[in-house]
């Protein structure tokens, strides 16, 4: 079992993680940096979203009402307008406000089943504490985010195919980059508000759907189109009554279902984004869903509740086992690139766990694969507590890096969030590594983090800063190969240059000329089979296409 | 001769279906009719007496049988009636059309007695006042003091309500395209499907109850001296004049009566809608092209086997089969299309000529021009699904895409030796298997339109009424014209993962030969779709409805068959990426295929 004691020391004050080269993080200044990633690869954009250049909106709908004078409509009004805005509950407490227009018993008796149901919902609140919650604490709470409310950007997505990516900030917008397109389409809808996720739909070039408050979005942008402010006519909005706020979103890798799921609805939605239907799947137990992961080869996923209980679902006829944890809940969990193993963390302790799918119906029990309680470090500005809660993880898609997001104390100025790298390894035994710590600019620290999923030359984690600044840290290594897992692979896309040497090279060449020699074989064997040759001479001729039979495909 | 054994096969694996989702009904019926009785004897004041003993009576139970025979009625009436490809109306007079057709007459008076029916067992289970409907009475003030029968309004007026309901239930089936059966977007068990639609199920019988019950209040508070009167003249009844009449204000605002109709209607709703629920469920469970779409997506063993070789001979018989018949329903919706496209763009200037036209060459014998057309107030294909019923009635001879572009032979994909192939080692006509190769329910076209001339010429009346356009439902024509895409979705995934899969596992190139055709008529088809959806009202979203049990997913069928074709490309070409080049293809489509590789599309 890997523990951080065996990782090397975090760096001193000023410098920042550059790149891991030859097996080892390099690190630099900050002005290095820039330089260097800018003469070395193609993802130069360092964006930086300052804090002060975003214009928040501090208002909330109920705030605005004070703005304007005082109403004068009469009671019938003010009751249909609370049954419309707060249902039974704002029904009975416009009536009971409102005690000198109604008569006595209405207001007493209103007054008496508002007091009946907020005790009723208090005893509901102490079984499952997370219902009690505002929405946005509860965003906050359930977030892959780091201290997602006081983060400038709330969500960050690659896409899954091209080099472009999504940004959602702070004041409630998405920004599209790619670094192909001089345009930069700002994305901003009415309901579009307190984004907790974005995700770009797989087999797909323009889709991608945002967990807001209210409701999920799925923008159409088009990739050609110079508009810089796509209509908000763009976004499909898909939403189910008592399913918001919505936490977290997944793409089934083959870009055909999309899940949602909200920590005040006890059913997961899987929906149809074209015909905007959607099919909830509905555990009581547990009390919500909070993440969700959809597992690259499309074939499980994982659904944490807020209670010390996630469900593992398979995909084919959607039933799912329990997974009861000791401790916490699961707060994060990650799929290894061939879908076969899961690692997950449980909020309150600080070991990392795995789970083993395979042909045997289901795994017996997780075990620990790495360590993170606190260690000390000795550095040259003094000691440095590293180790704690783990807040979020992330794989990279090769299956050679792992990403795991320290949660740190914000009190404590000497334990700061930090992101440890991991090094995977599945042959012998699966164990990880150490491979070292990412860090960044004095002060700042680590909010959200994510790889790329196809980067040429290794990994490439991509990090939001809390200082609004997002930089991408490159791991050059040669992979050992990913296991060819076939059609179920989500995205599996023809990496050639992560084959094996001797297989590289051939690859185009060989199907070109594998395909050629079929056609002729086929031609050759459509005569011969037309034509009445004796039994002898077609079997011979089997024997032969069998002989010439491309063996590498 | 195979494609009819095939049906048979299919019919019987339907029947077999059907009658399980029966039998099921019939035994949910004992649990929900003890909910019944209890919730209808709740009183507020006095709890306990609820559950107070109550003995079953020989009526009870008689009643109860009543109750099986009328949910074996509507699941028959279930299998005779269901659709996969909805009846869309294109105008507000072919919806009429519809209701008023002879068939749908049948169906709502069987829907009437069966409601009467349900309501007389619902009041013999009320007992008390509800439960005859004569009693004995004294007539006057006691100088006449002979005994005789009087009318009971309270169990008439509970009869009159099931009749209703049931009535307004079969009608409402017609708008709503109740019969209409949809395919899940996700795979579950039955048990799990089931529960998770019950509180739908609930929640929409109550409330259809409740607005059934108050549409009938207002009908029986105008009307119901018409039933009252011919009741009491049939049977020989007399009006007691001492009770207050029910066709009142007064008589009809008794809550307890309100309470007892609306727990009827909506007992009698939610046994009719299980049903149906339970038949839905067991009906949509595997089929031919789902199987092609899950088994290219799930299982390698199975792919292998479309990937592998005939032995002797070497011929990928599997693989050719399937991809011929998924590309030949594409090929067929893509003409479709284009056909479509070609009517509304000659639209303004040819309408009134072919309405003149048209009318003099169906009062000829050319029978099939006169049925194709029937429905649409364009000359088009839009709903050829009768049309090619009715030509394979009349002519006899199948049909192959390039002789009848406009009536595809929805058998053939599905009767396809190598599906058979796939599965032959099971039973073929087992109930669970034995779907797998033969899903004929494509084939139960909406038969909703008989072939007799007067009707015809009903028809052509209707057909010139809607072209003069301001009865035109607008996207009705673009949801005909998608009913049954279901099927080419399926087509699209099945093929797409297919190939997506032969990147790494197909060992004799056997999927490379066709990949050029398959990228081909992908292309053409999304170019015919993407035009299509530059049309007015083809992209306007309908709006949702989620009320009732009828199903509305018919109505965004095009944008699913949009977004699969979209996915079925990119998965191509994800996964083959620039090898795709060397893949011979026209210049069109090879700029085409460009943008989807640079992810522009």
């Amino acid at each position: 079992m890997c523990s951080l004691a065996l990782f090397p020391a975090p760096l001193a004050c000023g410098q920042t993680t550059l790149c891991e080269s030859n097996n080892e993080l390099l690190s630099g200044t900050a002005t290095d940096h820039r330089l260097k990633q800018s003469t070395h690869i193609n993802y130069s954009v360092v964006l930086y979203f300052p804090r002060e250049s975003l214009k928040l909106h501090c208002r909330t709908e109920s705030s605005s009402k004070a703005a304007f004078l005082d109403h004068s409509e009469t009671l019938w009004m003010r009751s249909a307008a609370a049954w419309r805005d707060g249902g039974l509950t704002g029904l009975l407490n416009e009536i009971t406000n409102s005690n000198t227009e109604v008569p006595k018993w209405l207001s007493v008796s209103s007054g008496f089943t508002l007091a009946l149901l907020r005790w009723f919902s208090s005893f509901h609140g102490s079984l499952f504490p997370h219902l009690t919650m505002s929405s946005e604490n509860m965003l906050a709470e359930f977030s892959q985010v780091l201290n997602w409310s006081d983060c400038v950007v709330r969500a960050f997505a690659w896409h899954p195919h091209a080099d472009k990516f999504a940004v959602a900030l702070l004041d409630d917008s998405i920004k599209i980059y790619n670094p192909k397109s001089a345009t930069t389409p700002t994305l901003k809808h009415r309901l579009q508000r307190s984004v907790a996720a974005v995700q770009w739909k797989p087999m797909c070039a323009s889709a991608l759907a945002v967990a807001c408050q209210n409701c999920l979005l799925v923008w159409h942008v088009d990739p050609c189109s110079l508009s810089t402010r796509p209509s908000s006519g763009c976004a499909q909005v898909l939403s189910n009554p008592g399913h918001s706020p919505v936490t977290s979103i997944a793409w089934s890798p083959s870009g055909s279902l999309l899940v949602s799921a909200s920590p005040m609805d006890t059913a997961m939605m899987v929906w149809d984004v074209a015909s905007e239907s959607c099919v909830p799947l509905q555990r009581v137990g547990g009390g919500g869903v909070t993440f969700l992961s959809w597992s690259p080869d499309s074939s499980h996923v994982l659904a944490s509740t807020p209670s010390a209980l996630f469900r593992v679902w398979e995909t084919r006829t959607w039933t799912c086992e329990r997974w009861p944890c000791v401790k916490g809940r699961c707060q994060s969990g990650c799929w290894s690139p061939d879908g076969s193993r899961l690692l997950f963390t449980v909020q309150g302790e600080m070991v990392i766990y795995v789970l083993t799918f395979g042909d045997t119906p289901g795994p017996q029990a997780a075990a620990v694969v790495a360590d993170l309680s606190e260690t000390t470090f000795n550095t040259a500005d003094g000691d440095i507590i590293v180790g704690g809660e783990i807040h979020s993880l992330s794989w990279d898609p090769t299956g050679e890096r792992l990403a795991v997001l320290l949660e740190g104390d914000p009190q404590a100025a000497d334990r700061p969030a930090i992101i440890a790298v991991f090094k995977t390894r599945t042959n012998p035994i699966f164990e990880l590594l150490p491979c070292g710590f990412v860090q960044g600019e004095p002060g700042a620290e680590p909010r959200m983090m994510q790889f790329h999923p196809n980067f040429q030359h290794g990994a490439l984690l991509t990090v939001c800063w809390s200082s609004g600044r997002i930089t991408h840290v490159p791991f050059y290594f040669l992979g050992a190969g990913v296991p060819h897992f076939g059609l179920s692979g989500s995205p599996s896309l023809p990496r050639p240059q992560e084959r094996p040497a001797d297989f590289a090279n051939q690859s185009l060449f060989t199907e070109l000329i594998s395909l050629l020699l079929f056609f002729f074989t086929a031609f050759f064997f459509y005569i011969t089979n037309n034509a009445t040759l004796p039994p002898t001479v077609r079997s011979r001729s089997l024997k032969l296409l069998s002989n010439s039979k491309p063996t590498d495909f | 001769i195979l494609d009819l054994v095939n049906n048979q096969c299919w019919n019987r694996v339907v029947c077999w279906r059907a009658v399980a989702s029966i039998a099921w009904a019939v035994l949910l019926l004992l649990p929900i009719t003890a909910v019944f009785v209890i919730l209808s004897r709740f009183s507020l004041l006095h709890p306990i007496q609820t559950f107070s003993g109550q003995s079953l009576c020989s009526f009870a139970i008689f009643s109860l049988i009543l109750m099986c025979g009328v949910i074996i009625m509507v699941g028959f009436l279930n299998l005779e009636y269901y659709t996969v490809i909805p009846t869309i109306a294109c105008s507000k007079i072919a919806l009429l059309g519809q209701l008023l057709h002879p068939r749908q007459f049948v169906n709502s008076l069987a829907h009437c007695i069966m409601g009467i029916i349900v309501a007389w067992c619902c009041a013999v289970t009320l007992g008390g006042r509800y439960e005859t409907i004569g009693y004995p009475c004294t007539q006057g003030d006691g100088t006449d003091s002979s005994p005789q029968m009087c009318l009971n309004e309270y169990h008439l007026i509970l009869l009159l309500a099931g009749a209703f309901v049931g009535f307004s239930h079969s009608l409402l089936a017609v708008i709503s395209n109740i019969n209409y059966v949809s395919f899940h977007t996700v795979q579950q068990y039955k048990y799990l499907r089931f529960k998770g639609s019950l509180p739908f199920v609930v929640k929409c019988s109550a409330a259809q109850a409740l607005y059934s019950v108050r549409n009938y209040i207002v009908v029986y508070f105008f009307l119901g001296y018409i039933p009252k009167a011919w009741i009491c003249k049939t049977l020989n009844l007399h009006l007691n004049s001492s009770v207050h009449p029910l066709d009142s204000i007064a008589g009809l605002l008794d809550l307890s009566l309100l309470y007892h109709q609306w727990i009827s209607a909506s007992f009698l709703l939610f046994t009719w809608n299980i049903t149906l629920l339970l038949f839905r469920i067991f009906v949509t469970e595997f089929l031919a092209l789902q199987d092609v779409a899950l088994l290219s997506q799930h299982s390698p063993s199975r792919r292998c086997e479309v990937f592998s070789l005939s032995q002797p001979g070497g011929h990928p018989h599997n693989w050719n089969a399937i991809s011929k018949e998924c590309l030949s329903l594409l090929a067929d919706l893509t003409q479709r299309l284009v056909a479509y496209h070609d009517t509304v763009a000659t639209n303004g200037r040819a309408k009134s000529l072919s309405t003149g036209s048209e009318r003099k060459t169906s009062s000829e014998t050319s029978f099939t021009s006169a049925t194709e057309d029937l429905m649409s107030p364009r000359p088009t294909l839009l709903l050829r699904t009768p049309a090619s019923v009715f030509a394979r009635f009349v002519v006899g001879t199948p049909h192959s895409p390039l002789t009848a572009p406009f009536t595809p032979d929805l058998d053939s994909p599905f009767a396809s030796p190598a599906l058979r192939r796939l599965t032959a080692p099971l039973d073929q006509c087992s109930p669970w298997f034995g779907t797998v190769q033969s899903p004929h329910i494509m084939r139960r076209a909406p038969k909703l339109w008989s072939t007799s001339t007067g009707e015809r010429r009903l028809m052509e009346d209707v057909r010139s009424l809607g072209s003069n356009g301001h009865l035109k439902l607008p996207e009705a024509s673009s949801q005909a014209l998608f009913a049954d895409s279901q099927a080419h979705i399926w087509a699209l995934e099945g093929l797409s993962y297919l190939v997506q899969a032969s990147f790494s596992e197909d060992q004799f190139g056997v999927i490379q030969t066709t990949l050029p055709s398959i990228l081909g008529c992908m292309l053409i088809l999304q170019e015919a779709v993407d035009r299509h959806f530059k049309l007015p009202h083809a992209s306007s979203k309908p709006v949702r409805s989620a009320s009732g049990m009828g199903d509305s997913t018919y109505k965004t069928l095009r944008f699913a068959l949009r977004a699969t074709l979209k996915t079925a490309i990119y998965r191509i070409t994800t996964t083959f990426g620039n090898h795709l080049n060397a893949v011979q293809m026209s210049a069109e489509h090879r700029k085409r295929l460009q943008q989807f590789l640079e992810y522009k599309e």
